[in-house]
């Protein structure tokens, strides 16, 4: 597909990229705005797929799949996903490598076709479980593309099921993709988890409390444990702030831009960026507050507090912070909002 | 032969189903090849029961399950094991198009027209007049033809057939039928009329009646 080191590509095609790259061999997926390019554009490239009768379908196919030893993987949003946390609960209890590209789109119900920043909690802790699964944010087309793989990678090593959570500003959005410019990485292979040489019996329902509640604290462990490895975030600027900016997805791309300017104007500002939003790098975020006499929190997002509720939970309980919100559910926020409330607040 | 005992009522049909389908792949020398996807319902109670991989889903998802699981490593033999609540009811959209696209899977429907897990409420294939928790005065409604239904999207080369868990031979042939399509590459369905006395409050002659009694209204054989 990419020749050249440098293109211009829309995020679905970057997705795809990803995909292939990561030796995806399977899509399963039910068309819906913003993500129908993904399984168009997937489609049409001689790789294995199928359009399946919904998105349950999809997604329990995915887990047949991954349950065979393929690296399979499916693409919705909004009512979609909801229909996909059926499947994407199973892959929790079973921990299977179940990879889903999500591109957000307003809610609740069928909402609006193209952006928000709804579906956090939805793909966090979806489904009847405690979130045992790996989330990741990006904000701009590299790390779309770089997360996409990633997400590919630690579902398979650690074997959690993983969401690129996006939405469909990012995926629609064409912009220049330089192949360069992307870490490298090696793929985690597949591996057969039903295998072919020896007997399994798997179940996935229990009849006593306490082998459940075994099984689940035995997941935790692990989730924990590979917890402080994979979580990532950006700190930018962050050194002798009096004010944070919390932001993800292409909110944090926008909050980036507005420190710059603010920093400009001698407010003593920074952002917190969360990349995975699980696990969540919560030792980054306490350090900062250690570090700095921060007066003040600013929670950016396009939801009424789907990040905030998240970061409120994670800080440590000892860190006494004031937090202030912009909150803009299923609408984009401009650089310029953002300057303005943190120049209100400084007053 | 049973890997481990069993955990399903006494007179239960499943295990009957499940023995028969074991002495099949073993006959053919396709124990090592099979893999058999669980509902939610009954059919959970299976899962360490035969010596071959064997896994629980989610009630009305076996299908689609199995369908990924057989695309991804075609050399395998593929088995959804299935109520007729989980089949007819929450499942339906899925094994309608899984007929449609003659996936090759086998789907074994075990009927016992109720939702045996759950308490014996009205299912799908619940007859008309049938008392259940959730029909008290009798289920107004005529009972669903699965298999029959299935007719009018399958793919030549299909298979559908019905038979109970008391027509040892037939259900044997059935079985080794569906399994020799799914290795021709077509899609694959068998319903097994099948005993559930703990919720149709049968002794054992009542239990054998009243699947005779099926048989008049959920008709054997080949469709
Ligand atoms: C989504 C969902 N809804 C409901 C249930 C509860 N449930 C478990 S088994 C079952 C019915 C089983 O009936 P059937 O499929 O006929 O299988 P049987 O037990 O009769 O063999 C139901 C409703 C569930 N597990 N999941
Ligand atoms: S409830 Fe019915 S179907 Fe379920 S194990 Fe008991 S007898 Fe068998
Ligand atoms: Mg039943």
């Amino acid at each position: 597909m990419l020749e050249k080191e440098k293109q211009f590509l829309t995020g679905h095609e970057i997705v795809i990229k990803a995909c292939l790259d990561a030796e995806a061999d399977v899509m399963y997926g039910y068309p819906i705005t913003p993500t129908c390019e993904i399984l168009s554009g997937w489609s049409n490239i001689g790789k294995q797929y199928l359009q399946t009768e919904d998105e349950i379908a999809a997604g329990f196919a995915v887990c047949g799949a991954v349950l065979a030893g393929k690296k399979a993987f499916t693409a919705s949003a909004g009512p979609g996903h909801i229909l996909l946390q059926d499947a994407f609960s199973m892959a929790e209890a079973m921990r299977l490598p179940f990879v889903m590209v999500i591109g957000q789109r307003g809610g609740p119900s069928s909402g609006t076709v193209i952006y928000s920043q709804q579906e956090v909690t939805l793909a966090c802790y979806g489904g009847n479980g405690e979130g045992y699964r790996l989330v990741y944010s990006p904000s701009n087309a590299k790390e779309l593309y770089e997360l996409t793989r990633q997400a590919f990678n630690d579902a398979w090593h650690y074997r959690f099921p993983a969401v690129l959570l996006t939405d469909g500003y990012l995926l629609k959005t064409k912009s220049v993709f330089n192949l360069a410019e992307i870490t490298k990485m090696v793929n985690i292979p597949a591996h057969a988890l039903v295998p072919e040489d020896k007997v399994v019996h798997w179940p996935n329902i229990y009849t006593l409390e306490e082998e459940l509640n075994e099984e689940i604290n035995e997941t935790k462990k692990d989730f924990s444990a590979i917890s402080e490895e994979i979580s990532k975030a950006e700190s930018y600027k962050t050194d002798g702030i009096e004010y944070l900016v919390i932001a993800h997805g292409i909110v944090g791309a926008v909050a980036k831009m507005a420190v710059d300017e603010l920093r400009e104007k001698n407010i003593k500002v920074g952002l917190f960026r969360p990349i995975t939003l699980r696990p969540f790098s919560k030792k980054q975020l306490d350090d900062l507050f250690v570090k700095n006499n921060i007066k003040n929190v600013v929670v950016v997002e396009s939801s009424f507090g789907q990040l905030a509720r998240i970061v409120r939970d994670e800080l440590a309980p000892e860190i006494d912070a004031t937090f202030t919100y912009i909150q803009k559910p299923g609408l984009g926020i401009e650089v310029e909002e953002i300057v303005e409330f943190m120049k209100k607040l400084k007053i | 032969m049973a890997e481990n005992l069993a955990k399903f009522c006494a007179g239960c049909g499943y295990p009957i189903t499940l023995m028969m389908l074991n002495k099949t792949l073993e006959k053919l020398d396709l124990q090592k090849r099979a893999v058999l996807g669980l509902d939610i319902g009954c059919a959970l109670l299976a899962w360490n029961f035969l010596p071959i991989n064997t896994f629980q889903t989610h009630h009305g998802r076996v299908a689609p399950t199995m369908m990924g699981f057989k695309r991804a490593r075609n050399n395998s033999i593929c088995f959804a094991l299935v109520g007729d609540g989980g089949a007819y009811a929450i499942g339906l959209q899925s094994l309608i198009h899984a007929a449609k696209r003659d996936e090759p899977i086998t789907v074994i429907v075990a009927n016992n027209t109720v939702y045996g897990m759950t308490g014996g409420q009205t299912a799908p294939t619940t007859l008309c007049g049938q008392v259940t928790p959730t029909s008290p005065k009798g289920n107004i409604e005529e009972p669903f033809h699965g298999p029959e239904m299935l007719k009018g999207v399958i793919k030549d080369g299909a298979f559908l057939a019905r038979t109970a868990v008391n027509e040892p031979k037939q259900l044997q042939e059935f079985l080794q039928k569906a399994i020799e399509t799914q290795q021709a590459g077509h899609f694959s369905l068998v319903e097994v009329l099948s005993f559930c006395p703990t919720n149709w409050k049968t002794n054992g002659v009542d239990t054998i009646n009243k699947l005779n009694g099926l048989k008049d209204i959920f008709e054997l054989g080949i469709l």
